[in-house]
């Protein structure tokens, strides 16, 4: 079994280990800017067990998927700062 | 919709939700044991590739394995009928209907967040939220770390970085220094908790820890967290760091049980000795009935499924071993009990509801929990409540109110009872 | 120390206890004491209060607690009888004077209401509806299916058409009332949040605090309490759902209403539901609506709830995809005839009533507040009152019970 999938975020492909959660895979991208608050300000994961919903991304066209729940699957869609 | 019939339905795959299933099953029950995760253990027996298993957990995943327990992960409960003995689960996006006779609610627990300035960056993490994420595969090598807040939890978030590489640059722990001492002297009379604690102690050696201090605030250029500054009432540090893994302990994880009706007791599931709720049929286990450790869950677990499979002598084997561990829960309460300077890091400005941006100031005209979720909507947002609704009632000692469906966030579809299309 | 409490004198009408210490003096005398501060309640106290009348208004709770907050919010002109499209659009103009005074939060947004048609023979009402808009001077645009297409994508293909309102609006009817009640205090009126009026009758208003006030005129503004308040009053519960999404910025534009909505509303007896949708300013969608008679539980009725989740996908599919956050109820306070009651009791002298509004209170709140303004100060109404007045034959059609 592979040790990376590959992934497309926000447009760009990018590898991320297989068995990571995609909250964790997309941290280690560096990426900081999850969601956006109310007033246009940069979230990130905060509980990392599904409750603070500060984590939500859009996975394959669907918008607020809690990232930390959400296990990274080869070909698995990602766009980033929505609401 | 698809749906399922058993004979317990166990919900929680944390060490109380894996101890009653796999005891139910023991007694020849058929049992599904679902979680919204996508795999068991919970929170703290979730899994780390960088690390095996601690021997607890290995023991009874590999007995849950062998069990005949179905398992559902991913499966997230947001609607349930406790008279007619059903539960309705998101899964994949789609409606999961489950029959049971019996219900064993092991929903655990999650962690207290207090706000304080700057505490919205991305970069501020909770202490089990961090240990959650390193171990869903977040690389933390080199990174600077500081963690605080308060409990045990922290020592062990602060061992796992350790683990895996983060640069730790300190430990602060809001009880004081007489608290932790008293407390750790406890911990002789729980053999199985000091060794766990020797064990982090040692995971976390050259870890700088101080007992007596708290956040003050946090802050960062670029919209990341950059430093933190911490107090201790009179003197402030400033630590510069990539990361803050900040939490103020374990909170229930009891929405799911007030859905159903179940009484409350200290913010708790109230049990009685088999591990009922006051709702038939209904029974609860870990730290959904009061913050305890694994120990304690196992017990707890182990009771709610042997009464669930109607075999209350193998119920009482487990009385004993669950009061002592019992009194770790009570020292631990004791210990760690949140001060209440805590309150003094919030500013007019400080935002306390995430969800819909509602900040401090905005909430001084409120005089109860409804009151201010109606007039700023403070909780009204896709946490329903869960991050901002603790916090404000250790700020403003407002209750919370009923929990209304969906439990947890559902597509509308889902809601419907539908099934995902695609 | 001059304003400090007297051990001898609580609430005296005077200045001065007997041992001739100063105490506050606890107004017990009004002009006006108003039962409610539901966004009727508290129009009126703010209505009042600006014509110089001396106000007092209770709640059991806090301003906009009941159905105020557990409603959609709309603003919309409605046509099913003549009383009520005047108090509709009387009422919609009065809201858009009113729109610059309010606050940010209580997103006012004058989104317009897109009526639809989902086949031809809705498409002909909606014509006559266009044409009797024309006839009134209300502002009216039919819309063929690109047009539909065009104002809502993501309504699925196949309508008919429909009919836009422009003017409609939406509002967070909750901070309005709120800010009512705050605007009303700050010119002179009293209010007392926790407390309730346990009766209303000669001239007095007793509280659930052991108090009482007094006032030439009690007003009942206590929506679903009203009944209870003062007996005889034919105010029938009718329970609603509703679920709020999560923000989705641009999937609706439009309060969106299926035509089929007033056979809803007409049906007294019955179950029923109806697609009807609302945004928030926010992105956030709620989606409605249902109406259950006689049944007062608060409890989400499951079967209610999903034929009413899935009429609402039978018009927009992709509905299905957003987050549901949450789900609640509330009652509709409804009278036979399906208009308020607005105007003072047929039998208990000074007692006013200003209740029954079913699914129209907040668009009919403030033309409510200024025709029971009228009525009070002996002034002509700009609308004629007799439609709406308690003692109107077709609501009194049995006896009232009174204590």
């Amino acid at each position: 079994m592979s040790e990376t999938v590959r992934i497309v975020l926000n447009g760009d492909e990018r590898e991320v280990p297989a068995e990571a959660t995609l909250a964790a895979a997309l941290l280690g991208l560096g990426l900081m800017r999850f969601r956006n608050s109310v007033q246009g300000e940069p979230r990130a994961p905060l509980c990392g067990m599904g409750a603070c919903q500060e984590c939500r991304v859009t996975v394959d066209g669907r918008m607020h998927v809690r990232s930390c729940m959400t296990p990274c699957r080869e070909g698995l869609r990602v766009e980033t700062d929505q609401p | 919709m698809s749906g399922r019939e058993c004979d317990v339905l166990v919900v929680g795959a944390g060490p109380a939700g894996i101890a009653a299933a796999c005891r139910a099953a023991e007694c020849g029950r058929s049992v599904l044991l679902a979680d919204e995760n996508p795999a068991c253990g919970g929170q703290i027996w979730r899994a780390d590739r960088s690390s095996a298993a601690t021997p607890a957990a290995a023991e009874w995943l590999a007995r849950l394995a062998a069990s005949g327990v179905e398992i559902l992960p991913g499966a997230a409960a947001f609607e349930a009928d406790a008279d007619a003995g059903v539960l309705r689960f998101e899964h994949q996006f789609e409606t999961v209907e489950v029959h049971c006779r019996r219900l064993v609610l092991a929903t655990g627990a999650r962690e207290l967040f207090l706000p304080f300035p700057g505490w919205t960056l991305p970069g501020v993490i909770g202490a089990g939220g961090l240990q959650a994420l390193v171990k869903g595969g977040f690389p933390v090598a080199g990174r600077r770390v500081v963690v605080a807040g308060s409990g045990p939890l922290l020592l062990a978030a602060a061992g796992l970085l350790g683990l895996h590489g983060a640069k730790m640059l300190g430990v602060y722990e809001q009880t004081s220094f007489a608290n932790l001492a008293r407390f750790s002297l406890q911990l002789w009379t729980f053999p199985k908790k000091l060794l766990e604690a020797i064990r982090l102690a040692m995971a976390a050696r050259g870890v700088h820890l101080r007992s007596g201090w708290w956040v003050a605030s946090a802050g960062g250029t670029n919209a990341r967290l950059e430093w933190v500054k911490l107090t201790d009432g009179w003197r402030q540090t400033k630590v510069e760091c990539d990361l803050l893994a900040c939490g103020y302990g374990l909170r229930p994880n009891t929405e799911l049980a007030q859905f159903i009706g179940c009484r409350m007791s200290a913010g708790a599931v109230a049990v009685d000795e088999f591990q009922n709720t006051s709702v038939d049929g209904v029974l609860a286990a870990g730290e959904v009935t009061g913050i305890g450790g694994a120990e304690l869950s196992l017990e707890e677990g182990s009771v709610a499924g042997y009464a669930a499979a109607d075999e209350p002598d193998r119920a009482r084997a487990h009385f004993a071993a669950r009061a002592r561990y019992q009194g770790f829960a009570a020292a631990l309460e004791r210990a760690f009990t949140l001060r209440q300077e805590l309150k003094s890091a919030v500013t007019a400005e400080t935002i306390v509801c995430r969800c819909e941006d509602v900040t401090a100031g905005q909430l001084g005209e409120f005089k109860s929990w409804k009151e201010a979720k109606l007039g700023s909507r403070c909780g009204m947002g896709a946490c329903q409540g869960k991050t901002c609704g603790p916090a404000a009632e250790f700020l403003y000692g407002w209750g919370a109110g009923s929990v209304r469906p969906p439990v947890t966030p559902v597509r509308v579809g889902t809601l419907a009872g539908e099934s995902d299309p695609r | 120390m001059v304003g400090s409490w007297c051990l001898h004198g609580v609430g005296t009408v005077d200045s001065r206890c007997f041992c001739g210490r100063a105490v506050p003096v606890v107004r017990a005398n009004f002009d006006v004491v108003i039962a409610g501060a539901g966004i009727v309640g508290a129009a009126c106290a703010l209505e009042l209060t600006r014509a110089g009348l001396s106000v007092a208004i209770a709640d059991p709770a806090f301003p906009g607690a009941g159905a105020t907050a557990a409603g959609m919010g709309h603003v919309v002109v409605m046509q099913d009888s003549e009383p009520q499209f005047r108090l509709t659009s009387w009422s919609r103009r009065l809201w858009q004077a009113l729109a610059p005074e309010l606050p940010a939060e209580a997103e006012y947004s004058p989104c317009g209401t897109l009526w639809v048609a989902a086949d031809e023979e809705e498409l002909a009402a909606a014509r006559r509806l266009r044409d009797d808009a024309s006839a009134r001077g209300l502002s009216a645009e039919l819309l063929d299916p690109a047009g539909l297409a065009e104002a809502e994508p993501q309504l699925r293909p196949g309508l008919s058409g429909g009919l836009l309102i422009p003017q409609d609006a939406v509002v967070y009817a909750p901070a309005v009332a709120r800010w009512m009640i705050r605007s009303a205090v700050a010119q002179g009126a009293v209010f007392r949040p926790g407390v309730a009026v346990d009766s209303m009758r000669d001239g007095r208003a007793k509280l659930s605090d052991w108090t009482a006030w007094s006032a030439g005129a009690l007003i009942n503004a206590a929506g679903m309490g009203a009944a209870r308040l003062t007996r005889g009053l034919p105010i029938q519960p009718r329970k609603g759902h509703l679920v709020i999404t999560d923000r989705a910025p641009g999937f609706l534009h439009h309060q969106v209403v299926e035509l089929g909505y007033t056979k809803s509303v007409q049906a007294l007896t019955s179950d029923s539901v109806a697609f009807n949708l609302s945004p928030r300013p926010t992105g956030q969608v709620l989606i409605g609506s249902s109406r259950q008679s006689g049944v007062d539980t608060e409890a989400v009725d499951r079967p209610i709830l999903e034929a009413m989740l899935r009429r609402a996908f039978s018009f927009m599919p992709a509905l299905r995809e957003l987050s549901a956050i949450r789900c609640w109820t509330g009652l509709r306070a409804a009278t036979p005839d399906k208009l308020p009651l607005i105007g003072p009791h047929p039998e208990l002298a000074g007692v006013w009533i200003a209740a029954g509004h079913e699914g129209l209170g907040i668009t009919t709140a403030l033309g409510t507040a200024r025709l029971l303004a009228a009525q009070l100060t002996g002034r002509v109404p700009e609308i004629p009152a007799e439609p709406y007045l308690p003692a109107r034959q077709t609501v009194m059609g049995r006896e009232l019970n009174h204590e």
